[in-house]
């Protein structure tokens, strides 16, 4: 029983804990602290993994049947729902802790697996199935045979300073954060060291920003430090625009203290008394969870008035995105929190020296942020130790796709690309082999495999043409047709387009035409399209240097990377698609032409009564027949014969 | 006439939180009536203009540019398809495509008879159980087009 919620226990964590310089406990206190981690128990423990990623899984109804079975079988028992701890393909996670035992993780517990696993958990026996590993106690008696979680593949590799709690805590109670050392280096720091210092200690450790620009962070909070204001700001960018990741949501669902805790240091570091996360506005419960921990936070003190006593004030304001891409941006996010359209303007200035209503405003990425009491917790030396030359700590990376494991990660920068596509991910589904990897979400860029050797880091990357951006990682395999992809990342990024600048604006719904003339269905295409489509791989070119070099901002910048990419790495992809009107990998629907293989089909007719444009002929229990040019390959006949009869090419 | 009164009650109760003629409370202001009665109006913007005292042209702009802001509410079942990378790789648009024939409505509309809307959403974050799809927020991972029928099927039944 950890009493949560309970001031004294509040009261003795923040005097005892939170307010202890050197780490070292009395008895007393170290046995509370272990009572607070769910180390030492007196009922056992059940913890679900209830992120976004699990409720898709199912997850809340896994929470039902916990329940329905503790009730029946009068058991007693502390349910705990905590955030996702990465492995998303896993979901939903069901732990289990019985007191003096360790920690065990069942993996894919869905609700009708829920009362056989708890049934021999609570008799001491281990279930044949679903067994993820055990979590590493001192202390506690080992479950025979279960190979410890950091022993798998999936963690081996992982390096968690930014997630080390996710998936472990309740982010709904302040107590699990505190009794791990939080808000220690908050109190360290408004106590000891002035903002300059702040600012010096964070560019020492060489911290570069992780939404992929890579700009020295402690370097731009000492500009927004030295800029003379009555008033500056400090936001926190968790908008996430990347469309197929998401990295800021699992912090925030698992560990959002963390965040505040980043927040509230840097603010201090800039003299900045209102702070700002910025996320998006369907991230329903993150917002709920966010909004709790902030009132959490402000009930301790460690948010307010007069922080720790040291005459330090911060209030810090959930902001909803209203659902645009574009307002990642920083100076498109400042224009929407002003309440105008999300549009970016030149830089400089930089916002740092002028910003939010036209105050010095710092812009950092969430992850960036949730670095910061790591650092100042253990020093720049410690943080500098981890990573490469160029490149210090770790990045979390959200890996999607065709891998046999997706989720999130986080890994020492240094790591080689090949080592999270083989190790972590586990390698392709279905024992396909992989074809590329996309790198930095929409606007990202494609890495063939001959360049997976190459490590994660700023510089690495750049020297391939790549970027991490703010850490989408999309395995492809063999049967990805890059033209469609690249195609639907140029039609998200048109529409997002804020339509400033013109030849983002523009450039893109070219480029976008293009891409679908090439995927047209041949029998839609008028003349001059035939034409123009025989001039779109070289146009797609020149388009996309000019979209590159004269854009605005970092949007139609980038917009182009994914179509030169791969016409770098799968021209000839493209040119399949252009002259043969083919599309090896079956995914442009347009462009598929059936047959009906006669050894297989046996003539039931089913096609034949389906298509919609009686392409198909023939009697029954005969092959039958498809007319070519009557075909307009929606695949309807592909998709409702039983007999695998039909094919297409 | 009562919902007039709900909808007057509501805009008093922002004009009190966020002050006459501070832009910045444009975006939550909308926000919120989104979030209360599902669309925005004219009238509604007419009135949160005033009170900001903004052209009403600049808030109709600013309504217009975030996707969050609908002018026409969901329909009474509101379902959205994951077209986020990892769905967009598992199959989405051709689940998106059976939908849109099956309803007989584009993804962004509301049937004329109010009762289904659709919207493609970004990742959900079940990638790996793409397709995913989630009916007024109930999820349904590793979706096909035939189970999508049935499920749609019951809902047609079920509606009033
Ligand atoms: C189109 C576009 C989208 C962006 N999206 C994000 C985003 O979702 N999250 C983020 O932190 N930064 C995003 N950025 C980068 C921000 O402009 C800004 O550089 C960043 O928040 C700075 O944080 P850092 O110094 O901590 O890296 C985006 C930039 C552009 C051009
Ligand atoms: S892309 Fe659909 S859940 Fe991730």
């Amino acid at each position: 029983m950890t009493g949560s919620g309970t001031p004294k226990l509040t009261e003795f964590l923040v005097e005892k804990v939170v307010k202890n310089y050197s780490g070292i406990y009395d008895k007393s206190t170290a046995e509370l602290l272990s009572r607070v981690r769910r180390e030492k128990l007196s009922q056992p423990a059940i913890f679900i993994g209830m992120g976004s990623c699990g409720i898709t899984a199912g997850a809340d109804k896994t929470l039902k049947a916990v329940e329905t079975y503790l009730t029946e079988n009068k058991i007693k028992a502390d349910i705990i729902k905590v955030g996702c701890m990465g492995l998303c393909s896993a979901e939903p996670l069901l732990d289990v802790q019985l007191p003096g035992k360790t920690r065990l993780s069942f993996a894919n517990a869905t609700a009708g697996k829920v009362d056989d696993l708890l049934n021999s958990v609570f008799h001491h026996t281990l279930p044949h199935d679903n067994i993820l590993g055990q979590y590493r106690f001192h202390g506690h008696e080992e479950w025979p045979g279960i190979t410890s979680l950091e022993e798998l593949p999936f963690f081996g590799l992982q390096y968690r300073m930014v997630l080390k709690n996710t998936g472990i805590i309740s982010p709904e109670d302040i107590h699990d954060y505190l009794a791990r050392g939080g808000y220690k280096s908050l109190f360290k720091t408004v106590l000891n060291y002035t903002p300059e210092k702040v600012c010096e200690i964070v560019e020492q450790s060489e911290l570069r920003g992780r939404a992929g620009g890579g700009y020295l962070t402690g370097r731009k909070w000492l500009v927004a430090l030295e800029t003379g204001s009555d008033q500056k700001y400090l936001i926190c960018n968790a908008d996430e625009s990347d469309p197929g990741a998401y990295m800021d949501r699992t912090l925030l669902e698992g560990d959002p203290h963390r965040v505040i805790e980043g927040i509230a240091i840097a603010a201090y570091a800039i003299g900045a008394k209102k702070a700002y996360i910025y996320l998006r506005s369907d991230y329903k419960r993150a917002i709920v969870i966010l909004r709790d921990a902030i009132r959490q936070a402000r009930e301790c003190g460690f948010l307010g008035e007069n922080i720790f006593g040291s005459g330090f004030n911060l209030t810090v304001q959930i902001s909803q995105g209203a659902g645009a891409f574009v307002c990642g941006e920083e100076t498109a996010l400042i224009a929407s929190l002003e309440g105008g359209r999300g549009i970016p303007r030149e830089k400089p200035p930089f916002p740092a020296e002028k910003g939010l209503l036209g105050r010095p405003t710092v812009v950092n990425n969430i992850e960036t942020l949730a670095n910061v009491p790591a650092i100042l917790e253990n020093g720049p030396a410690w943080f500098k130790a981890i990573g490469t030359k160029t490149s210090k700590g770790t990045k979390v990376i959200c890996i999607s796709g065709k891998g046999v494991r997706t989720g999130v990660v986080e890994v020492p920068m240094g790591t080689r690309l090949i080592d999270i596509v083989n190790t972590l991910a586990g390698g392709i589904k279905n024992g396909k082999q992989l074809k590329a990897v996309l790198l930095g979400g929409p606007s990202g860029v494609f890495v063939p495999p001959q360049d997976l050797e190459t490590e994660i880091g700023f510089d690495t990357l750049q020297e391939i043409g790549a970027g991490i951006g703010i850490g989408g990682m999309v395995l492809l395999d063999e049967e990805t047709c890059m033209v469609s992809l690249s195609k639907y990342f140029m039609e998200f990024l048109q529409k997002e387009s804020c339509g400033k600048c013109i030849p983002c604006r523009e450039g893109t719904k070219r480029m976008l035409e293009i891409l679908e003339g090439i995927t047209r269905r041949p029998r839609e295409e008028s003349s001059h399209e035939t034409l123009e489509r025989f001039k779109g791989v070289v146009q797609l070119e020149n388009l996309a240097e000019v979209i590159r070099d004269t854009s605005l901002c970092g949007l139609g910048q980038n917009a182009p990377g994914p179509v030169l990419s791969s016409l770098k790495w799968f021209r000839e992809e493209y040119e399949e698609h252009i002259f043969d009107r083919r599309c090896a990998a079956g995914v442009c629907h347009d462009l598929r032409t059936f047959f009906i293989d006669v050894d297989l089909c046996n003539g039931c007719n089913i096609c034949q009564r389906k298509c919609p444009e009686n392409a198909i002929i023939g009697t029954v229990k005969m092959p039958h027949f498809i007319i070519e040019n009557k075909c307009t390959g929606c695949g309807i006949c592909f998709d409702s014969c039983k007999f695998n009869a039909i094919y297409f090419k | 006439m009562q919902q007039d009164d709900i909808m007057e009650q509501l805009l008093l109760d922002l004009f009190s939180k966020y002050p006459a003629g501070k832009k910045e409370g444009l975006i939550p202001i909308l926000q919120e009536i989104q979030e209360e009665k599902g669309s925005l109006t004219g009238e509604i913007l007419t009135a949160v203009a005033q009170h900001l005292e903004l052209p009403v042209n600049k808030v109709y702009g600013v309504a217009a540019f975030y996707n969050q802001f609908l002018f026409r509410p969901h329909g009474a079942f509101h379902i959205q398809v994951c077209d986020g990378t990892g769905c967009h790789l598992g199959g989405s648009v051709s689940l998106l495509t059976a939908v849109e024939k099956f309803l007989k409505i584009k993804a962004g509309n509301t049937s004329r008879d109010g009762q289904f809307s659709l919207e493609a959403v970004p990742c959900m974050g079940a990638c790996d159980q793409s397709p995913v799809i989630s009916i007024n927020g109930e999820r349904y991972p590793r979706i096909n087009e035939e189970e999508l029928r049935k499920i749609i099927g019951v809902i047609k039944e079920k509606k009033v």
